[in-house]
């Protein structure tokens, strides 16, 4: 069911909702970015419409709500283990199709993998979504070659600003209901989305083995610094490493926690005895990249990178994962030309 | 607490603790349930963290758990004394199909630490009708640092063990070189259909492996346990990711011909 309903009606919906859930969604956060006198885009509880920015992309994305940065699971007193409790009121998260997408990559690793994670499963139990339409695609997208730039279900309801009036997509009759109340117009709508992006990525089908020796790799090494941003702003990112702490004023309490942790930072392969894999930055760029666009594929059926491009986005080196994708392609064919001369 | 929560750590009792140098001991813990040699456990230490550690042994009702002494979790697992409860969770991952090895000729190469997820296989090959088509490589860094004497001693009148030291001091009587240099010798008669688990350090397996292949071995019948960093357990933390295979759920336990396209 669809509605084109006024502002001010909108905003009394998105009230009514937030009576009953939480309600989190992308915020500009003034002058908190990476330079002075440049915002951030990233996610935040609201209550009102008019805190929700609607027209940038976000620079991080909705995962912290589901995979926080540091999470605590256990707290231990001198002889009791207790489970860390959440907040386990509903949720709405707004967010665009590329990153809907994203949540079923988070929901692969952490529901389906062989063991379902019971702390994620608890907050996403709670979870739901409404979709923020694309009218345009945005400096660093490629969802239309990553197959993520529509979204046709899986949401409450949908929100695309139309000048004065707000036009939605309403799935769930309780909402529409809502939207009924605020004297909205029925009407047949369909999410905007996408379907040309000035990126375009060519993810090849099968990588052969020799491409893990190839000279591609070191352009990396000279480049990435190893900071690690791109997985930290990554919807699809989701290791992280456990972490056990105790109080200092009292060795006897304590909590194990796990933070985020990333595949390009120094000490994820580390182990007792000094032994090390990816020594080099070059080698941790090819074991990410062939994650998003190739390894996940190959266990779950589909490419892991949704294209948002946020990677490209907080790059301090302007390492372009797109132009990574298409330079493997491109080694990919060339191997392969070259094996069946 | 949530029900069946998979991070949420079981009591086990130490039943006996075994010294085999200063700083390897291996755990008698209490335990009943199914588990396999080549799976493994986390140690869980609150207020410590959890490390990984292979069963080293299974009897009714315990599993061994032989553990090097190497830092946070494992110094304070060595402070503990038979009667004192340690936290578990596992056990974990695929482990050893021992049936596969009970008939025909096999060759075990194990070296160090690595001798303590095949020491169930072992027991397993030292127990079988044809015990004298079962031969066992094993090597250590030193005599001190042998792990298992009384199972060495008995091994060695049950089946065909060569056990090696990589060094010793003057005097010593034993064999001394890599396990690598004893591959060759060892009487295999149909080696197209012997099976080979190698287990040890990754330079150990290479080399051991590529031993195995010049002799002839298939490589769909040679079988390794592969060591990464484990957050987990459980394929969620990803550190223990090779490509799109998941050490933790899909190994450590591997068929060659799966594991020599495995690129970290
Ligand atoms: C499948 C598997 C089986 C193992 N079996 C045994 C065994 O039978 N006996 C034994 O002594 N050791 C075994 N190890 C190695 C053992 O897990 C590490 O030595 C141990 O984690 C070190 O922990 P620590 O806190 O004492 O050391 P620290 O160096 O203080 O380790 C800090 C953290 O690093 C991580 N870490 C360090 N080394 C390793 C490692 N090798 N593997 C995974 N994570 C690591 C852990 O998360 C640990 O909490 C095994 C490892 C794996 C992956
Ligand atoms: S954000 Fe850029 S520099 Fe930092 S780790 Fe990623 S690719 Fe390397
Ligand atoms: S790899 Fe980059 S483009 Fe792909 S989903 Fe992650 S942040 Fe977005
Ligand atoms: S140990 Fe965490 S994913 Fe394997």
């Amino acid at each position: 069911m669809g509605y084109v309903i006024s502002r001010t009606g909108f905003e009394s919906v998105i009230e009514k909702l937030g009576q009953q859930y939480r309600l989190y969604a992308p915020v500009r956060k003034v002058g908190e970015g990476r330079y002075t006198d440049v915002d951030v885009v990233r996610y935040d509880f609201v209550t009102k419409f008019d805190e929700i920015e609607l027209e940038a992309k976000s620079d991080y994305a909705f995962k912290e709500l589901l995979t926080p940065l540091s999470q605590t699971l256990f707290f231990f007193t001198e002889n009791e283990v207790k489970e860390a409790d959440f907040d386990d009121r509903d949720v709405i998260i707004f967010l665009r199709s590329c990153d809907m997408h994203a949540v079923k990559r988070l929901d692969a690793i952490y529901l389906e993998n062989k063991f379902a994670d019971p702390f994620y499963e608890r907050i996403r139990k709670r979870v739901k979504f409404a979709l923020i339409g694309c009218a345009h695609s945005y400096e660093d997208c490629f969802c239309v070659d990553m197959g993520t730039n529509r979204t046709t279900e899986g949401y409450l309801f949908s929100i695309d600003v139309a000048g004065d009036e707000i036009k939605s997509d309403v799935a769930c009759p309780d909402v529409a209901a809502l939207f009924e109340a605020a004297d909205a117009k029925a009407e047949e709508v369909v999410p905007a989305y996408v379907t040309e992006n000035e990126v375009r990525v060519t993810v090849p089908e099968k990588v052969p083995n020799e491409i893990y020796k190839h000279g591609m790799w070191d352009e990396y090494t000279a480049r990435c610094i190893n900071c690690g941003r791109c997985n930290f702003v990554c919807p699809t990112c989701t290791c992280y490493t456990m972490q056990d702490v105790f109080y200092t004023d009292n060795g006897k309490v304590g909590e194990r926690r796990r933070v985020g942790a990333s595949c390009m930072v120094d000490g994820y392969t580390n182990v007792a005895g000094g032994g090390q894999y990816r020594r080099t930055n070059g080698e941790r760029m090819r074991f990410k990249v062939l994650h998003k666009v190739y390894d996940f594929r190959k266990r779950f059926g589909y490419d892991m990178c949704v294209g948002c491009g946020r990677c490209d986005m907080v790059c301090p080196e302007y390492i372009s994962f797109a132009n990574c994708i298409n330079k493997l392609n491109d080694a990919v064919n060339e191997l392969e030309g070259g094996a069946s001369k | 607490m949530t029900a069946n929560n998979p991070y949420v750590p079981f009591p086990s009792k130490i039943k006996e603790i075994i010294k085999h140098t200063e700083k390897e001991w291996t755990f008698r813990m209490q335990y009943t349930g199914d588990v396999k040699p080549g799976q493994f456990y986390e140690v869980s230490v609150p207020k410590y963290g959890e490390a990984p550690i292979s069963v080293s042994g299974i009897g009714e009702d315990f599993v061994d758990l032989t553990i090097r002494r190497v830092g946070r979790v494992t110094d304070e697992v060595f402070k503990l004394n038979a009667g004192d409860t340690i936290l578990l969770r596992g056990p974990y991952g695929n482990g050893f199909d021992t049936s596969l090895y009970a008939n025909g000729e096999v060759i075990v190469v194990a070296g160090g630490t690595g001798v303590s997820p095949v020491r169930g296989v072992i027991e397993a090959l030292a127990h079988t009708a044809d015990a004298k088509d079962k031969h066992v490589i094993v090597g250590f860094k030193s005599p001190g640092d042998m792990l298992f004497r009384d199972d060495l001693k008995r091994w060695a009148d049950q089946l065909d063990l060569i056990l090696t030291v990589d060094g010793a001091p003057e005097g010593y009587e034993g064999n001394i070189g890599l396990v690598t240099k004893y591959i060759p010798d060892v009487p295999i008669r149909d080696v197209k259909n012997a099976q080979a688990v190698v287990v040890g350090p990754p330079a150990m397996m290479r080399f051991s492996v590529m031993g195995l292949l010049q002799k002839g071995f298939e490589e769909k019948n040679i079988w390794v346990s592969q060591e990464r960093k484990m957050c987990c357990g459980l394929g969620k933390c990803g550190h223990c990711r090779i490509g799109s295979t998941y050490v933790c759920l899909d190994g450590p336990v591997f068929n060659y011909v799966d594991s020599k396209d495995m690129i970290d």
